[in-house]
């Protein structure tokens, strides 16, 4: 166990350093570095300055040492547009975009395992059939169209939601968090929901998949033939046979969906990481483009390992041969 | 003959598969019964109906396939004609079956005690630890070692022969009057079949239990089963004691099904084999089903021939059926 | 239920295995439709500047003091705006069919060039073997669990925004697929006995390359390429409704639904609207297309 563990951070740092270098790459080394590192009308002392600070006459790989130490350090830069540290501006949003990101998850478990579990359990019926439309629609509607039309029906037309922001958000742990407050969640709502669409489409096929393929299954005749409840084969042998699969895969989506938060973010006006990054792009704010992409692949490196442990605590099989039984 | 009613008695059991290329009648006309205590085995190649049969028995016959004719009587109950309800009610309580492949039939990601319990819970009331102390009792019955650990284990940490002394018992948990065994050993090695053969003589005997034994393999029949039926192309073409049956065949099937046992032969000489092989069940020929393939057959095979009782004591579906002496062995 | 083969029988109709694909992939009235709706619409686009009252790109053409109309007034050239106009005074019928222009040229263009890239290398990966299969793998891996829109954002990031720089990104997201499927297939095909016969005859390896392993690797290829073209079209138009993508000068649909964002919330909703509906039908008839082929094009699901 621990030698997997061992091996698998080692792995991670590679990945994170071969980010590193890549990022370092397309920051400083494409195009002028001067040009872009350097805040747009510095006048030429103030530059002279800062290509002195910033080590940009140095070596290539000497920058990229530079970098990397600083980096450790927890120093990416500072934002041209806020002038205040890159790393600071980036975790101050990343509440704001990971409770969306949980919410949007959840709002995929609640409504696609039952629906998927439905269209498993009975694939010719009626309802089935639009599920399954329904779930081709999922995700080949483009996540920002499907946010408009949601701003339109429910905020403009009917006016039940509010149609773009935050709310008022609570304290807890010393970040603020939307889900605390009512208004929050009412904010919340919207954004959540169009996230998880294409999650929603996920869980639904996989559901159905597993399910179908589950019910075919000795074990599941067998619990039959042992008399038990069509409620009792299909909620505790079928359902948690295809649990831990559909968990897997909507854990590993986790860093897909924050990345994809930038979509909904921008529709939504949400003040997280996701709408950061696209402002920042926008307008060349560099220093904040590399604290955000490399705070990005941190996140999604922890979620892989995370999602790989706890799918080997979850399936018996893979636990304890591991343990060496 | 046994003067007490039998506990099974199935009666032309038609059970159909109507599927989109026709219709399989994979059990046509089927009739046994079993005794008291009494073990049945159902011998047959595979597709030959036997399988189907146990889940008509037991009522898990999934579509496209259902019970087309036929009755099947269990303790005056005919099981044909009961509900949904009624049947889950019987099974794995008065009728119980167990499967071929014990690694597909547990649930792997269930522990051994949560699969035992709850099947306990399915059909007593009773409390959870009075359930487990069952769970137990039924383990060391098949002669599992150290209960308490084994149950909370899961399947795969068992070996094959463990998994299925635990499939067992389950099936002995309500202490049935009729297990139904789809090939139980087929999965396992010789030795851990034997073992397990031995316990089971052990328990119907002591226990009162009817049982349907379901193979292909004859040897095993031999040490264990009281009466037999063959089964071919869906129709039980002998019946009969099973001594007299290996001893003497009447059918040219189970004379070609003995013959080709390797035990059987001589050493030097070639495998005796059946021509041929099992025809399609949608393109059934007309007359004896097995008539492309025996040895035997005439123009009278034409004709489908009906189970008659040919000896006292012996049927079979055949117009030229083994009178004479067996050949030397 | 296997297919026997009756022998003495000879077949009554030569059934060759294309035709036998157009009549499975018809059995879906639904994909059939679509198919024609995405026929429509490429037509549409080729035909643009002959179909369209106005030509949204010319602003010779345009009268602002028509911006914000709604669908079906008349403008002051004269003719109806059916589905309105928007900010600039752009017919936003004629916008939305030059819209689909750029919209599948990015898309399938990408796509395109990606398959082209991609199948190359996923084929090299399966013939070649050994490092040269893990170096690729490798590398496909990486690209595969990186999200698309991430790395389309960096890539965009890095150079900065345009349409070339748009196509190389998705070029960039998109291969990997290709890579992936081809080198699947290749590696069964590659065991298969008519590979081993062209290798017998000496042929050299990039005719065994073309012309016998690739044929044969097509049908799952064709089924991805299809998919990849809805998703690379999705993907452009996301792209430019962040800002990131295609210049304003020339908008894709993703461009316009951007520009009407702000007039939504004042009831103005045709302006983002109707650019949607399009760009929705667009991806949603070729996703439908591209389900029917791949349940027909894939053997293990036929009964």
């Amino acid at each position: 166990m621990t030698v997997y563990l061992v091996r698998r951070l080692l792995q991670a740092l590679l990945v994170v350093l071969a980010m590193s270098v890549i990022v370092f790459i397309g920051v400083f080394a494409i195009g002028d570095p001067v040009e872009i590192l350097i805040s747009p009308d510095a006048d030429q002392i103030e530059r002279e300055r800062a290509v002195q600070a910033l080590g940009l006459d140095l070596p290539l790989w000497q920058q990229y040492a530079v970098f990397l130490t600083k980096a450790l350090q927890g120093d990416l830069g500072r934002s041209f547009v806020y002038n205040e540290p890159a790393l600071k501006l980036i975790l101050q949003r990343m509440p704001a975009t990971m409770e969306l990101a949980f919410g949007a998850t959840i709002f995929a478990l609640i409504i696609g395992l039952p629906l998927g579990l439905y269209a498993g359990l009975r694939p010719n019926s009626r309802f089935s059939r639009v599920i399954m439309a329904s779930s081709i629609l999922g995700f080949s509607l483009p996540t920002f169209w499907v946010g408009l039309m949601l701003i339109m029906v429910f905020a403009v037309y009917l006016g039940w939601l509010p149609s773009t922001g935050r709310g008022d958000t609570g304290t807890l742990l010393g970040m603020q968090w939307s889900f605390l407050t009512w208004d929050g969640l009412r904010h919340m709502a919207m954004p959540a929901l169009n996230l998880s669409l294409f999650k929603i489409s996920l869980v639904i096929r996989l559901t159905r998949a597993g399910v179908r393929e589950t019910m075919l299954m000795d074990y599941v005749k067998f619990a039959r033939a042992k008399g038990l409840s069509p409620a009792r084969v299909t909620f505790v042998h079928v359902f948690k046979n295809i649990l831990i699969p559909v968990v897997t895969v909507v854990g590993l989506e986790l860093g897909s969906t924050i990345a994809f938060s930038v979509v909904t973010e921008s529709v939504f006006a949400w003040p997280g990481m996701g709408k950061l990054i696209i402002d920042s792009i926008n307008v060349l704010d560099r220093p904040v483009i590399v604290a955000y992409l490399m705070m990005i692949v941190l996140m999604f490196i922890a979620i892989n390992l995370i999602v790989d442990l706890t799918y080997s605590m979850l399936d018996p099989r893979v636990r304890l041969e591991s343990k060496g039984t | 003959m046994n003067m007490t009613a039998p506990t099974l008695e199935v009666r032309d059991l038609k059970t159909h598969f109507f599927t989109r290329a026709g219709v399989v009648k994979a059990v046509d006309g089927v009739s046994f019964s079993v005794g008291r205590g009494k073990v049945m085995g159902l011998v047959g190649e595979s597709g030959s109906g036997k399988s189907v049969t146990g889940f008509s028995i037991i009522g898990l016959v999934d579509p496209p396939g259902r019970v087309a004719g036929g009755s099947i009587l269990f303790q005056g109950r005919d099981l044909a004609k009961l509900s949904e309800e009624e049947m889950r009610d019987l099974r794995g309580n008065r009728i119980a079956m167990i499967f071929q492949d014990p690694m597909m039939t547990l649930n792997p990601v269930l522990r051994i005690d949560t699969q035992m319990i709850e099947t306990v819970l399915a059909h007593k009331k009773v409390s959870k630890e009075e359930a487990r102390q069952r769970a137990r009792d039924t383990l060391g019955m098949v002669g599992i070692p150290s209960p308490d650990e084994r149950l909370k284990a899961y399947p795969h940490q068992f070996s094959g022969g463990m998994r299925q002394r635990v499939a067992i018992a389950i099936a002995l948990l309500h202490e049935p009057q009729l297990i139904i065994a789809d090939e139980p050993t087929t999965a396992l090695d010789v030795t851990i079949q034997g073992q397990i053969l031995a316990e089971v003589q052990k328990l119907c005997a002591t226990t009162g239990t009817s049982m349907i034994w379901i193979t292909h393999d004859l040897s095993v029949v031999a040490g264990l089963a009281d009466d037999i039926a063959v089964m071919y192309a869906g129709r039980i073409v002998e019946k009969g004691v099973v001594g007299e049956v290996l001893d003497k065949p009447l059918h040219p099937y189970t004379h070609g099904l003995i013959g080709s046992v390797p035990s059987r032969n001589k050493r030097g000489e070639a495998l005796r084999q059946i021509p041929g092989m099992t025809p399609s069940l949608l393109n059934l020929p007309p007359g004896c089903a097995f008539r492309s393939r025996c040895p035997r057959a005439s123009e009278a095979c034409l004709t489908e021939p009906l189970l008659a009782e040919i000896l006292p004591g012996r049927e079979a579906r055949c117009v030229h059926p083994h009178l004479e002496a067996p050949e030397a062995a | 239920m296997s297919d026997a083969v009756i022998p003495g029988k000879i077949a009554d109709k030569v059934e060759t295995p294309f035709r036998r694909f157009v009549s499975e992939f018809a059995e879906s009235k639904v994909a059939l439709g679509a198919l024609v709706v995405f026929i429509i619409i490429t037509l549409l686009a080729i035909f643009a500047p002959w179909i369209t009252p106005q030509n949204p790109y010319d602003l010779a053409e345009l009268d602002i003091m028509d911006g914000r109309m709604e669908p079906g007034t008349v403008g002051g050239a004269g003719f109806t705006y059916w589905l309105g106009t928007d900010d600039q005074g752009r017919d936003m019928l004629s916008g939305i069919i030059y819209g689909l222009r750029i919209s599948l040229t990015v898309g399938a263009g990408s796509a395109l060039i990606a398959c082209l890239i991609g199948a190359s290398l996923g084929l090299l990966a399966a013939y070649a073997g050994g490092r040269t299969d893990s170096v690729i793998m490798r590398l496909v891996d990486l690209q595969l669990s990186f999200p698309t829109i991430l790395a389309a954002l960096m890539i965009l990031a890095f150079l900065g925004k345009g349409i070339m720089n748009v196509v190389i990104a998705l070029v960039l997201v998109e291969w990997a697929y290709y890579a992936r499927t081809v080198r699947g297939t290749a590696l069964v095909e590659r065991r298969r006995e008519y590979i081993e016969a062209a290798q017998c005859l000496a042929l050299p390896t990039h005719r065994v390359l073309f012309r016998h392993l690739l044929p044969n690797c097509l049908p799952p290829l064709i089924v991805v390429g299809t998919m990849q073209v809805a998703r690379a079209i999705a993907l452009e138009a996301t792209l430019s409704f962040l800002g990131l993508g295609v210049p304003i000068t020339e908008p894709s649909l993703g461009l316009l639904i951007a520009n009407g964002y702000e007039y939504m919330l004042s009831g103005k909703y045709w302006i983002s609207f109707y650019p949607g509906i399009a760009l929705l039908i667009t991806i949603v008839s070729i996703n439908l297309v591209g389900d029917q082929l791949r349940d027909v094009l894939n053997p293990r699901l036929k009964k």
